[in-house]
């Protein structure tokens, strides 16, 4: 039988706001443990949480990024639950009233543009953060820096078919995020999180099937891996005849597999009630429109902006601008320069393969635009060959020296000097005269072998192109 | 002032030891005029505290040392001709549920015995701004919740005027501690009443604010969106003294209203001619003892003689009054009190096999039946499934119990009722019977769930035990009520009434 994928997601970002979301504590990843923490984000008795204003901002620039209706009123609401990294046994979120709602993202599948809803975006506090003992040292202690840290959590429509539009959907709207600059969107060290939901129906079914919950996948490709191994799993049981247990599951990265971690009826009742320590949330059109106003230009629009400004395809401008890095970067090599293919050509070739291999970020790359553009320069004029460039490359990667120096020291500067090239062909056809016979009797790949034999004798530095054409006026 | 100073006829036979009779306002002026010293009036008061309150168990811990050491330092600050407030040099209690840096704080539980805060309550800190001397914390049923500090894990706080019986709660620590001349003021809390109660059953003036008058901040939750701190005075005008250090807006409290009060004191020596007043018929009614009802329309006839306008008048709703706040109180104290789990303060059990047996066994071993009684409810009105039959029911109540006060007001100036339908009742005498007990409120309770204040004063004694009146006002309306309760002090002398002790 045929089956349809149904995949919604639920993302969680932490919002990378100065101080936390209901205290002054200062919210950044990374410090000595429980340095970062107060009576508030400690959940002390008497200590009370006051809202904190860029949280609702961001949150705000979220939801018209990402299309949504703003809610000029809406609430916060504990969510109760007792866990040792929960100081106040509540999180403080939104319950039935989001600060956001009804939006959409727009997501390229094959080529295809697709719109995937966006349910509702709301404002939650994040938790603390345990630190397990060892089997011999049995104990469990609590980080609370992460306590009180601002969290907006993105709840998609159930839009997506299969795993890879789900990662397609993440990739975009972290770059969204990132573009934003709202969030560091790090999945590694969980300042980006997602929990997917995922069911299958025979195809034509109107129905959903049953759907399952997966969590504690870290980085894209678990989100990928883990949803196709859940959408197989579905399937077996299903063609097997048996039912899918409504629940919660884990991807265990290592196995390769999910498992089960509770059923629909361990199922937490959270018992939702109105925040009484703080105000309803109230937003004046006025300052809404000033957040909209003052939104950065989105992936979307770069990427059109791109293709005119730059005379790139479509392509590329939607690989150069899925996030603002690797954007901003392609934009400053490219600003003003006659040839933007070639620069679009080495950022998504070069660059992106070098920085996927070393797991880098943009703020760790030695390699200066300005730089780039003098290593495309250095091709065109014919001073370096395709072969030296990629190992100026990779120096410049290596060191963060610019490329007319190293093309110096590492000798690889081409003799594009007719006069030298002229006595250099010269040579090599007196030398050879076999092959010019073969030539001039028609054998063509003679010809390969003259400008090979030139390339030898120029101990490789020699310009091909300038080689070529001086051969072949030689023997014509 | 009907209240006769001891010595106003020979000042030089000043006497420490009787200073604990004496008003706050009276001290202050004493300690302004050099009469006494701030540590004189300070050992005056540890001197009470030593003779009776073995009897009367109105504190949990007292805080000598570090009141010496303050007493001093503000008697050095007069001595260089420094003009302090009101309430420097003036001894203080503060109920132990609210908190003071460094100095335990124990909402009388065993789940806090050992609990320190780090940090102190707003209100607390104002006062201490101001001069106002901590002499020690005082007792309460546990978490707050009770009538009568029978709840409290150490110790029940007795009546003043009868040992054998109740103080009223759950701030009948703080309440009898004026009242036996142990404080010259005190703070306590009011959710449902406990603060007005007391007052009442322990003959003393207690006020409770509008709902966001005063920060809560360091005040340890109950019912959050009822919660407010108030005093406990000798009388109306100690009262206002008071409530200008307690009043203003706290940025750490978003519950706090940003609105500028004025001065108290400019409310009292007032007419009150023409004032409007309404006797809403449902607070006197069933359950109200008949002497209590009695001396209360006594207290209103003093009020029409001094030419007030008095009418019946209805609040039907408050017939919901005590589902609607234990429903509300109970869901807000179930998710306020769920903090205490025994992983980062507070007890934690001996043995446990795991987490949750961590939690279960820590808080199954140290509160108490009220407190695990009202987190039950609480847990289970907001159960799914329940939710709408029973919170979101009682919000939609609230919201017309509420709406029938807005109504009433826009007629009304002040509304009088009694405090508490009975004087103070033997001790053990309602332990038993939860809905006796939860009656002490009923007159109490649709004040905190409007959210408007009202001030409990002494109208009268049934019996020997003191009966107390209650005035409500609008929101924000505390000057109108000041007015009227200093111009009932000013024409009855039960006020100046002490227990012999």
């Amino acid at each position: 039988m045929n089956y349809e994928t149904i995949i919604g997601l639920e993302i969680h970002a932490e919002l990378s706001t100065k101080s936390k979301a209901f205290c002054s504590c200062k919210n950044e990843f990374g410090a000595e443990v429980n340095t970062n923490c107060c009576p508030v984000c400690m959940g002390y008795p008497g200590a009370l949480p006051v809202m904190n204003k860029k949280v609702v901002e961001y949150a705000v620039k979220a939801g018209l990024a990402l299309d949504c209706q703003i809610s000029l009123y809406s609430k916060t609401d504990r969510k109760n639950y007792f866990y040792p990294d929960l100081p106040k046994a509540y999180q403080i979120s939104q319950y039935d009233i989001p600060l956001c709602k009804n939006g959409k993202i727009q997501v390229q599948v094959d080529g295809e543009n697709k719109s995937i809803g966006i349910t509702r975006i709301h404002i939650e506090e994040d938790a603390g953060k345990l630190i397990h003992g060892t089997e011999v040292e049995d104990y469990s202690l609590v980080d609370f820096n992460r306590s009180g840290v601002p969290l907006i959590e993105i709840v998609s429509e159930p839009d997506m078919r299969s795993p890879v539009e789900a990662r397609l959907y993440l990739e975009k709207l972290k770059g969204i995020l990132e573009y934003l600059e709202i969030s560091d969107c790090k999945m590694q060290e969980g300042s980006l999180r997602c929990d997917a939901n995922i069911s299958i129906r025979p195809a034509g079914q109107k129905e959903f099937g049953i759907k399952t919950e997966i969590k504690n996948m870290n980085s894209m490709k678990a989100l990928q891996k883990a949803l196709e191994y859940e959408e197989e799993r579905h399937k077996k049981v299903l063609s097997e005849g048996g039912t899918i247990v409504q629940e919660t599951r884990r991807w265990d990265e290592a196995k390769g597999i999910t498992v089960s971690m509770r059923t629909k009826e361990q199922a937490h009742d959270y018992r939702y009630f109105p925040e009484p320590d703080l105000v309803p949330i109230v937003l004046e059109e006025k300052w809404i429109d000033e957040i909209r106003k003052a939104l950065p230009e989105l992936p979307d629009d770069k990427r059109r902006r791109f293709v005119e400004e730059y005379g790139i395809p479509d392509y590329d401008a939607s690989v150069l601008t899925l996030t603002k890095e690797l954007s901003d970067f392609f934009e400053a090599c490219a600003k003003g320069h006659k040839n933007p293919k070639a620069i679009s050509n080495w950022v998504m070739g070069e660059i992106l393969r070098i920085m996927k291999e070393k797991e880098l970020d943009f703020k760790d790359l030695k390699i200066k635009p300005e730089d780039l553009r003098k290593l495309v320069d250095l091709i065109e004029s014919g001073v370096l060959s395709s072969t030296g460039a990629k190992q100026v490359f990779e120096e410049m990667f290596r060191t963060g020296r610019e490329p007319e120096a190293l093309v110096e020291q590492l000798g690889l500067k081409q003799i594009s000097d007719e006069d030298v090239i002229v006595e250099l062909v010269k040579k090599v056809l007196s030398e050879n005269q076999k092959s010019v016979e073969d030539y001039k009797n028609g054998k063509s790949n003679a010809l390969g072998f003259l400008v090979g034999q030139c390339m030898k004798a120029s101990k490789g530095k020699g310009n091909p192109q300038l080689i070529n054409k001086i051969l072949k006026d030689l023997l014509a | 002032m009907v209240v006769a100073s001891p010595f106003q006829n020979n000042t030089e036979e000043v006497k420490i030891l009787d200073l604990h009779n004496l008003t706050l306002h009276e001290i202050r002026d004493m300690i302004r005029s050099g009469e006494v010293s701030a540590k004189d009036v300070l050992q005056s008061v540890y001197g009470r505290i030593d003779a009776v309150d073995d009897k009367v168990d109105a504190y949990i811990a007292l805080t000598r040392d570090k009141a010496y050491e303050a007493a001093e330092a503000i008697d050095k600050r007069l001595a260089g001709g420094e003009a302090l407030g009101d309430v420097a040099g003036i001894p203080m209690a503060l109920k132990d549920n609210i908190s003071t840096n460094g100095i335990k704080t124990t909402c009388a539980s065993k789940m806090l015995e050992n609990y320190t805060p780090a940090f102190d309550a707003h209100v607390y800190e104002k006062l201490k701004e101001a001069g106002a001397i901590l002499i020690g914390k005082t007792n309460l049923d546990e978490f707050a919740m009770g009538s009568s500090t029978e709840n409290s894990a150490f110790k029940t706080t007795k009546n003043p005027w009868n040992l054998d019986r109740v103080s009223g709660g759950s701030s009948g620590g703080s309440a009898a501690a004026v009242a036996a001349g142990e404080a010259f003021f005190a703070l306590g809390s009011d959710t449902g009443g406990s603060i007005r109660q007391p007052a009442s059953l322990c003959g003393i003036v207690g006020f409770k604010p509008t709902y966001g008058a005063v920060s809560r901040y360091g005040l340890v939750a109950f019912g959050s969106s009822f919660d407010q701190i108030g005093p406990f005075t000798k009388d109306v005008e100690d009262c206002a003294i008071v409530l200008n250090h307690l009043y203003g807006y706290d940025k750490n409290d978003s519950t706090s209203l940003a609105v500028e009060h004025g001065d108290f004191k400019e409310a009292l020596n007032k007419e009150i001619k023409g004032m409007k007043i309404g006797l809403p018929k449902e607070y006197f009614g069933e359950g109200i003892a008949p002497e209590v009802k009695k001396l209360v329309m006594d207290g209103v006839k003093v009020m029409e003689s001094l030419g007030a306008h008095v009418e019946e008048t209805s609040l039907p709703y408050s017939e919901y009054a005590l589902p609607v706040y234990y429903i509300a109180s109970s869901a807000e104290a179930s998710s306020n009190l769920a903090r205490f789990d025994g992983v980062r303060y507070g007890y934690r059990a001996k043995d446990y096999e795991d987490l949750n047996d961590l939690y279960i066994k820590s808080r199954s071993e140290a509160f108490g039946d009220e407190v695990k009684l009202r987190i039950m409810l609480g847990t289970y009105t907001l159960s799914s499934g329940y939710y709408d039959a029973y919170y979101n029911k009682a919000l939609k109540a609230r919201r017309l119990i509420k709406q029938d006060f807005e109504k009433a007001f826009e007629k009304y100036d002040i509304l009088i009722s009694p405090t508490s339908p009975t004087t103070a009742f033997k001790i053990g005498e309602r332990s038993d019977d939860q809905l006796a007990m939860y009656m002490s409120d009923i007159c109490t309770v649709p004040v905190n769930i409007a959210g408007i204040p009202a001030i409990s004063i002494p109208c009268g004694f049934s019996g020997g035990l003191p009966v107390g009146m209650q005035i409500m006002g609008k929101a924000l309306g505390e000057a109108s009520i000041i007015k009227a309760a200093h111009a009932f002090q000013r024409n009855t002398d039960f006020l100046g009434k002490r227990p012999t002790l």
